[in-house]
């Protein structure tokens, strides 16, 4: 309850300045909005269905993009990670492709499949696949190798011992590269969306700059970061606090 | 046969030995049990081990030879302990039966057929366990017979079966780091029971544990055992462990790890640590240890003596 007064001073505090800021009229409407006008944009938003729209569709996007990275960094983290020439020389390699910003391979994308639905996914996909790949990697090499060998000696082999014991094994010291591979592909996505008329957040975003519309892209901001706060705060919190309650790792 | 004196009729009516029925599907037995482990007669050794050697590369670059030569047979049944110095290369002598390693030469044989690789006919206890974390105690118990591909009823009898061999059935669904050490070491013990491996392979298994509930383990053990019929290979540093469990015990030299002498445990069952008679058996085994123990302390601290 303590907790929860502090924030709502906090966002209070916060709303009440932007209010007295924009009360005072210092900048015009399109480069300081108020927030009331940032409200009415959400309700409007939400009322004619197009930021509905924007989220399925950016969502979609996402759960396609991101479920491709996670099984090709999955296989490309795990390849690496089990041979020893590889590890030398693709590790490094991809150790160095991350210091690229995902955002870097959006004219390579256009030119390679035009203005589509395949360009989007494409710097979705690599903006995460090599988080996913790295902590595949590292996951496997910390993993303690007594579950491997516990796996063989009770009889799995090949497909079932990754998928039943060195998948499930790794999964704590792979968690946070997930998190971050997705953190990295919603930006990508947002990014990518901003080029053409794709539906997504991202055109929303634009769309909202090309009308002058400065509620409508604080707006779509706001959309953007909750959505990204859910997904960390439910979805990977939530399989964090299980995976060390199983493991016993924190107090349940 | 001879019966085995090690068990107790009292068990008999409590736990009852899986055996398979006329119509090959699993099921409890009723209160006969035993032995299983004299049931074979024909003299072939459950495991045989066939000039087993090991060497591997140090970090200078020079060859060490950790196993030199061994060989030892084990009857189907059979309690053997191996005990040595620490360094000796019993536990790898463990991984080399259970397949997990190659060895450089030599065989392993089970029922006179050379195996290679992992095999559910021969499971080992790790010295770590190497329980899974993310399973439920139930779940650990299940997994080689998931690996097998067994039927889901029998997998849900038999887990039911073994945890209760093992006293744990009331915590199924509890997850591994929520038990006590010697918990977990029954754990181990049902999760490597419920596969029903010919070969029972344990790697100092009690090493970690405290004195009561090592020797309470000790009895459980030898009542399993007793009660399933395995044929299990123990390794231990500790003599009077080994004289305490074991129908015979192997004696390992220290680098490169041999046979150094074999030893019958001829002693009535069930037998105690504190039994004068096991005390006794196991200094005559100490004496011969200790000349070992001395050479592994000389190699690594360039120590001789040793007392006591």
């Amino acid at each position: 309850m303590k907790r929860f007064a502090r924030h709502a001073i906090f966002y209070g505090v916060l709303i009440g300045i932007w209010v007295v800021l924009a009360k005072l009229k210092i900048w015009p409407p399109y480069v300081f909005p108020t927030p009331k006008g940032v409200m009415e944009s959400l309700w409007a938003g939400f009322a004619d269905h197009s930021f509905w729209i924007a989220i399925a569709v950016s969502m979609k996007r996402m759960l396609l993009g991101y479920s491709l990275s996670v099984v090709l960094g999955m296989v490309l983290g795990l390849g690496v990670a089990s041979n020893k020439f590889l590890e030398e020389t693709m590790g490094g390699l991809l150790v160095s492709l991350q210091s690229l910003p995902s955002i870097c391979w959006l004219p390579l994308a256009v030119l390679w499949f035009g203005l589509t639905e395949k360009a989007i996914l494409f710097v979705v996909v690599m903006g995460s696949l090599l988080s996913v790949t790295i902590a595949m990697e590292t996951g496997r090499q910390q993993m303690p190798k007594i579950y491997g060998m516990a796996g063989r000696n009770l009889g799995a082999h090949g497909f079932k011992l990754f998928w039943y014991v060195l998948l499930p094994a790794s999964l704590p010291f792979i968690l946070s590269g997930l998190k971050q591979g997705w953190a990295f592909a919603w930006r990508s996505l947002i990014s990518g969306e901003m080029i053409f008329v794709s539906l997504g957040l991202g055109q929303l975003l634009m769309m909202g700059r090309d009308l002058n519309d400065m509620s409508q892209v604080i707006a779509v901001m706001m959309l953007i970061i909750a959505i990204g706060y859910i997904v960390d705060g439910l979805v990977f919190k939530t399989i964090e606090r299980r995976l060390q309650h199983k493991w016993g790792l924190a107090p349940a | 046969m001879t019966p085995n004196p090690a068990v107790q009729p009292s068990f008999a009516s409590e736990h009852r030995s899986p055996v398979r029925g006329a119509s090959g599907r699993w099921k409890a037995a009723g209160p006969a049990v035993l032995p299983l482990r004299y049931a074979d007669a024909s003299g072939v050794p459950k495991v045989a081990l066939k000039g087993i050697s090991l060497s591997y590369k140090t970090n200078d670059g020079s060859r060490l030879l950790a196993l030199d030569n061994i060989n030892l047979k084990v009857k189907p049944g059979e309690f053997l302990c191996i005990v040595g110095p620490s360094g000796c290369g019993k536990s790898t002598l463990l991984h080399l039966i259970a397949g997990l390693h190659p060895a450089t030469s030599g065989n392993v044989l089970v029922d006179d057929k050379v195996v290679q690789g992992t095999g559910t006919d021969r499971i080992l206890i790790f010295q770590e366990l190497g329980l899974f974390p993310w399973l439920t105690v139930g779940q650990n118990v299940d997994f080689g017979m998931k690996m097998k591909a067994v039927s889901k009823a029998e997998r849900r009898e038999k887990t039911q079966y073994y945890l209760r061999l093992v006293h744990l059935s009331q915590f199924k669904d509890s997850y591994t780091h929520q038990l006590s050490g010697g918990m977990r070491q029954r754990v181990a013990l049902a999760r490597a029971l419920a596969t029903e491996p010919d070969v029972l392979l344990m790697d100092e298994p009690f090493a970690a544990l405290d004195a009561q509930t090592r020797d309470l383990l000790h009895d459980e053990l030898e009542r399993i055992w007793a009660e399933t019929g395995r044929t299990i290979i123990f390794v231990t540093h500790n003599v009077r462990e080994a004289v305490r469990l074991g129908d015979r015990v192997a004696l390992m030299t220290f680098r490169p790890g041999r046979v150094k002498r074999e030893y019958l445990i001829d002693l009535p069952r069930p037998r105690v640590l504190e039994d004068t008679t096991v005390a006794k058996s196991a200094r005559e085994i100490l004496n011969d240890l200790r000349e070992e123990i001395n050479k592994s302390l000389e190699e690594q601290y360039g120590q001789k003596e040793v007392t006591a």
